[in-house]
This record gives structure tokens, sequence and C-alpha cells, in this order.
């Protein structure tokens, strides 16, 4: 268990630490930083505050503390992923919306140049 | 191509120099979605101003990697370049939302591939005017043309032909067919609101959640005489998931509409043709 603690620990560790450099390197925005932040934090605390990782267990009414502890990392990286795929769909839509529209604003320019 | 479209090819597109409009009673615009139809897209062209004279040709190509602007342009059409790839949804949906902003009252959509037979432009538009519906289909099984497809697709339009009937209220006998001609009702209805991939079938339901009507006519359909369908063997399973999906969702909004109106619940059914 304490094992399976630990390398929770150092796994969060290295994502907060990866997200970070990403952020300062301009790789990710800070505004899709903050979810991934949120969700190392999360696995941080939960991995180091083992009153809490109990209290959570009772709570969902699961029979064992690793159990717990994989079912909450799933649950939040599967909500990641869902907001994710929402701004990625978004961010589609407006893709195909300025494509038309540098599309047909091209062709306004080239007739207006050739009247 | 004929001699006049090869003095001027703005004159053969129908258009003016400096771009098409709406010329003539008809208003109307006949768009070609392509992309890598360098093979087939001239003789579409030409064809549709042999059997359409006076009727602008807007070919939207999207993203091609081959000469098809080109080709077109040296066909007499005009083209309505993408900067990226779309997929055909994206590409027809470029084709509606210009020939809104320059006020054509007519569209309609010929394949890029050589599939469609420009001599049934003509019925379709006379359907367009004559019936007051929003939308006619290019039909390869209504009537006894009866054009031959693959056995997969053939099933597949059989299958969406049995989940579209209660959808919308009556048969439809060619749901997969992109041989389409819309008015300026259903051109504004499209330039909002167009399906991304494989447009044919969810633009049925979009159409329905409008409470517009749709016809078919009789088409004939030529085999492809270059490229290859978009639509492979392989893919097939992910279109009929993907369309099906795109229904259900439809319909879900569809629905909702009508909870928010229940007044106007009596005027929901389509008007048969």
């Amino acid at each position: 268990m304490d094992h399976l603690l630990n390398v929770t620990t150092g796994l969060s560790v290295l994502l907060l630490a990866i997200v970070l450099v990403s952020v300062r390197r301009a790789h990710i925005r800070p505004e899709y930083s903050v979810t991934w932040l949120i969700a190392a934090a999360a696995m941080l605390v939960l991995s180091r505050v083992r009153p809490l990782l109990e209290l959570l267990r009772r709570l969902s009414g699961l029979p064992d503390t690793p159990l717990t502890l994989f079912l909450m990392g799933a649950g939040v990286f599967l909500i990641m992923v869902f907001r994710f795929s929402v701004i990625l769909s978004h961010l589609r839509d407006d893709n195909i919306a300025l494509a038309q529209r540098v599309a047909i604003l091209e062709y306004h320019l080239r007739t207006q140049r050739e009247l | 191509m004929s001699g006049a479209a090869q003095n001027d090819p703005g004159k053969a597109s129908g258009g003016k120099r400096g771009g098409i409009g709406p010329v003539g009673p008809d208003r109307l615009l006949v768009i070609v979605p392509a992309y890598n139809e360098e093979g087939a897209i001239a003789q579409v062209v030409e064809s549709v101003h042999t059997h359409v004279p006076g009727a602008p040709v807007l070919v939207i190509d999207d993203c091609s990697e081959d000469s098809t602007i080109d080709v077109a342009r040296r066909a007499g059409a005009e083209v309505l370049s993408l900067p990226h790839h779309l997929g055909l949804g994206g590409c027809v949906q470029a084709g509606y939302k210009l020939a809104y902003e320059l006020g054509f009252d007519y569209v309609i959509r010929v394949d890029g591939d050589g599939q469609h037979d420009a001599r049934d432009i003509p019925r379709i538009l006379d359907r367009l005017k004559t019936s007051g519906c929003e939308m006619v289909i290019g039909s390869r099984f209504d009537g006894e043309n009866g054009s031959r497809t693959g056995v997969v697709r053939t099933l597949g339009i059989r299958f969406f032909r049995c989940v579209l009937r209660p959808i919308l209220g009556k048969p439809v006998h060619d749901p997969t067919s992109g041989f389409v001609g819309v008015n300026r009702r259903a051109l504004d209805l499209f330039s909002r609101s167009f399906p991304l991939e494989y447009p044919e079938i969810e633009a049925l339901v979009v159409l329905q959640r409008k409470r517009f009507r749709f016809e078919e006519v009789p088409c004939r359909m030529r085999p492809r005489t270059t490229g290859r369908s978009s639509i492979t063997a392989m893919k097939s399973l992910y279109y009929i998931v993907h369309v099906l999906l795109g229904v259900f969702v439809n319909v879900l909004r569809f629905e909702g509409r009508r909870r928010a109106q229940p007044a106007e619940k009596k005027e929901d059914r389509w008007t048969t043709s």
C-alpha cells in the first residue's frame, strides 16, 4: 500500500512538473493547464493524506484503499478527457467556420481584383 | 468545352467578370464539391454548361492536392478554394454560405466525380420551383431508371430508409444521394446548420426539425470514372454509427423543440408529396 502511494506521489509530482514546464515553454496555454494542475494536485493530496483517502473509501463503500485511489485517479482523468473533448469540438467548429469565412473572403477579394 | 466557354470562362460560368451572381429568372447556382477530382471535374463543369446554359458553376475545392482548381477554372467554373481540408459537409456548406450571401434563390449540388448526370438538373430545378418544397433529391431509385449500386451501399441505403421512415413521416428512396437541389429557405438554414461528415442523411433530419419539405425526382447516376469513393468498405461501419448518432441527436433536438412549442404540435408533420 505504501509503495503504491509513493508511486502515485511520484507520478503526481512528475505530472505537475511536466505541466508547469509546458506552460512556461508555451506548449500548453495557461487556461488548459489548470485542469491538469488540479488533477495532479488532487492525486498528490490523496496519496499523501491517508485519512482523506480512507474517508473517501468509506464514503464510496469500496472494499480497499488501493482500489479507491485507482478509481479516483481514473475518474479524474475521465472527466479531463471529456472536458478536452468538449473543448476540441468547439475548436473544430470554430476552425471550420473560420476556414469557410477565409475561403469566402478570398473569393470576394479575388473577384474584386478582377473588376 | 464550348467555344464560348473557351473565349470567356467568366461568361461561360453564367457569371459576370469579377465573380458570379444571380442571373436569369432562375437565379440558380450549381455547386460542385471536389477533392482531388482533376480527372473528372472538367467534364462535370462542361456538362453543366451544356445542359444548364447560363447557370453559374461554383467548384468548391476542399484543398485538393492535385490540379483540380486549375482544371475547373479552365473549364469555365468559378472556384471557392478552402484553406484546408474540411470534409464533404464543410465543403458543401461553404458553397451554401457563399450562394446565400450572393443572393441565389436555388442551388443544386452536383458531385465532382461525374456520377451525376447534368441533364437531370432542369428536372430538379423545375420540381423545386413548382412544388414549393425546400429540397429536391435526385434519386437513383425513384422511378424506373434503377441505377445499380454496390451490395454494401444498397444494404446501407435500405437500412437508413427504414430508420428515416418514421422520423420523416414519409418514405425516402435514396437518402444518401448527393444530387440535391435547395431553395433559398433551405439555403438559409444550411448556411447556418449543416452536418459536417456524411451530410446527406442528417440534412434530411435537419430539414425535418424546421418542418421543411423535400421531394424526390428520378435521376440517372453514372459509374464513377476516376478517383475513389470516400466511403470504403472499412469505413462503412463507422459511417453507419456516425450517421445514426447524428440522426439521433437531431431527433432529440427536434423533440426538444416540440416540447417547447406544444401549441404548434399539429404542424410538426411533413406535407407529403
